[in-house]
């Protein structure tokens, strides 16, 4: 006895009964498409955005460690020692520390602004190379250097700039730094990694000192501490006691960069809120498919029958429509995958980040049609296998 | 194993019964039947004489209540339901009423289904369909779909489909009942013409003219076999 059908054949006989009724079949692959795409797409969307914060990420830099004081052990806000900005500059596995330092002022637009209107704008003093720490960038105008820093003038963060309504910087733009002006030489965009920044007024350290230095140094408020890429952790360890060795539990330590990856992961509830959605819409699909194919089983009576009757095993018979459901699902999963891509395409470019073709949920969602096909197919083709061989020769 | 050889088929004490107790219908009684090879037998008998169960048993689609059936010497009663559609596959060849030919599919690859359970590649179907059908007078007809054939050439081409894997018994369930007298005469001939050749043919009908021009003619009645004569002159 020769062997059974090779897996061409098997393929063939399946797609004969799609290419002869193919109305019927692209309408009931439509749910398993529907379902496919909104799965491809929300996994899509939130690859690409993952992809976006990654490259900002990179470009950023994850070694920044943040050094502020925490709370005492009576709960009062605790302050950082003035020695700690060199003491952790000292640690051999930071590269750069830069600082803000707490000034007790406040900034308004004009002196005609009531004293009691600060917008919510702190005013600090930036120590030398915070931009760089923090990766800043400036919006117009240009960073403190060695000359502005000890004449009075100011750079706004984002927040700020917008608070205080500052618009173009032209030749004279100034704000009222507690009873002063000051020239505001810059304006920065927001920062990801520093947003607590984005709402201050930046002083020179010099200007700072001459006015609210009461002959003592400047308590620093946060350290910005570039690390080795590759000791974060170790060091992360470590920063906490070099700021402040007589109480390290004052000192809270951050990576910025982790809070971004947590905000992004936790941004999670839609995109399984869609995925739920999309599964409900392939549950709905698949049992179209299984209703299809137990309707094609029973129209398709007589032909089972003649295909006994040419020699076709109730395990042929069962293989050909298990097939045909496989090849339905499965048509329903390429056309879901292609509008995925086609969605997460042109919803990355709309969002201008670079596109990021969703190979794994593409595969992923042609298993699942595979398995859908396979699951539901089966109990239509074991009714289509138990039709008996004289259903050939029954007169109708 | 001579004598066994001259015989495509041997029916025995073949009995069918549907159903059991009360409502249990016998239609076959004690069928004792024997068809050498190369013999071109007609089964007559009116709707209801059980000649279509007598068919069914006689092709493997069915199994005797009791009885014994043997085709080319094998015992088609204790085969596996595999087993059985693979003799289907291998030794029988059915001629339908109403063709059962596939729609859109060609005139070769409707005959080519023949091969398809036997496991034979596609290329080899295919040249073979084409053999068989250019044998049934269709030779210019390959690719054409039932629909731009004839009825007489449907069947000509169901029957090309029935005999394209050389079975061992060709089976014909009414196969001239769809089609007018003159496509049903040429389909006939064709019987004749395969019968002259060697094949071994059982036709099931209920038309007493058609049975006229067959060798031997079974005639059934209420599940029995009321007579079996040969009348040698035919063709």
């Amino acid at each position: 006895m020769r062997a059974g059908l090779s897996p061409a054949d098997r393929l063939r006989l399946g797609a004969l009964g799609l290419t002869a009724r193919k109305g019927r079949a692209a309408l009931s692959a439509l749910g398993v498409a529907i379902g496919i795409t909104a799965m491809v797409a929300v996994l899509g969307f939130s690859e690409s955005s993952r992809a976006d914060l990654n490259a900002q990420l990179d470009a950023l830099g994850t070694n920044l460690l943040v050094v502020e004081p925490g709370q005492d052990l009576m709960g009062d806000d605790a302050t950082l020692p003035e020695t700690s900005v060199e003491m952790i500059a000292r640690v051999p596995t930071v590269r750069s520390t830069a600082a803000t330092y707490a000034v007790d002022a406040t900034v308004r637009k004009s002196d005609r602004v009531p004293a009691a209107q600060t917008s919510g704008v702190v005013v600090a003093a930036a120590g030398p190379g915070l931009d760089a720490a923090v990766s800043a960038e400036l919006r117009a105008g240009r960073w403190l250097d060695a000359a502005t820093s000890d004449y009075p003038a100011v750079v706004l963060g984002a927040t700020a700039a917008r608070r205080l309504a500052i618009g173009p910087l032209d030749d004279g733009v100034r704000v009222w730094l507690d009873g002063q002006w000051f020239a505001v030489v810059g304006v920065l965009e927001p920062l990801v990694l520093a947003p607590e920044l984005d709402a201050a007024a930046l002083i020179g350290t010099g200007v700072a000192q001459q006015l609210y230095g009461d002959g003592d140094d400047l308590p620093p408020t946060t350290v910005y501490t570039r690390v080795d890429t590759d000791q974060v952790a170790a060091t992360r360890a470590l920063l906490a006691r070099t700021a402040n060795p007589s109480s390290p539990s004052e000192v809270r330590v951050s990576r910025p960069s982790d809070a971004l990856e947590a905000q992004a992961a936790a941004d999670k509830s839609l995109t399984t809120l869609t995925l739920g959605l999309g599964a409900v819409a392939l549950l709905v699909g698949a049992v179209g498919i299984a209703n299809v194919m137990v309707i094609s089983v029973l129209e398709r009576r007589r032909e089972i029958g003649v295909r006994r009757a040419l020699g076709a095993t109730r395990a042929g018979i069962g293989s050909q429509f298990l097939t045909e459901s496989v090849l339905l699902s499965l048509l329903g999963g390429l056309i879901g995958g292609a509008l995925g891509v086609a969605l997460t395409t042109a919803y990355a470019v709309h969002q201008d980040w670079g596109v990021v073709l969703p190979w794994q949920p593409v595969l992923a969602g042609l298993g699942c049609s595979l398995l859908v096909g396979t699951v539901v197919g089966l109990y239509p083709a074991l009714r289509a296998a138990s039709v008996p061989p004289t259903e050939a020769l029954r007169s109708i | 194993m001579t004598a066994q050889a001259g015989r495509a088929l041997q029916l025995s004490g073949v009995t069918r019964t549907y159903g059991t107790g009360s409502a249990a219908l016998t239609v076959l009684h004690g069928i004792d039947l024997t068809v050498g090879e190369g013999e071109y037998v007609a089964v007559v008998g009116p709707s209801g004489s059980g000649k279509s169960t007598l068919l069914n048993i006689v092709g493997a689609l069915d199994r005797p209540t009791t009885g014994r059936v043997l085709l080319a010497g094998e015992d088609l009663t204790t085969q596996s339901d595999a087993r059985l559609s693979r003799l289907r596959g291998t030794h029988l060849g059915f001629v339908f009423q109403q063709f059962f030919l596939l729609d859109r599919r060609s005139a070769l690859e409707n005959v080519g289904d023949g091969l398809l359970y036997q496991g034979v590649r596609r290329a080899e179907r295919r040249r073979r369909a084409a053999e068989a059908l250019r044998r049934v007078g269709l030779g210019a007809r390959l690719d054409h779909t039932p629909a731009e054939l004839s009825g007489g050439e449907c069947q000509r081409v169901a029957v090309a489909r029935a005999l394209v894997h050389r079975p061992r018994v060709l089976l014909a369930d009414e196969p001239t009942g769809n089609l007018d007298s003159a496509s049903g005469r040429a389909v006939l001939e064709l019987f004749d013409l395969l019968h002259a050749e060697g094949a071994t043919i059982v036709v099931v009908t209920h038309d007493e003219s058609i049975a006229a021009r067959i060798p031997r003619v079974v005639a059934m009645r209420d599940g029995r076999i009321e007579s079996d004569l040969h009348h040698g002159a035919a063709v």
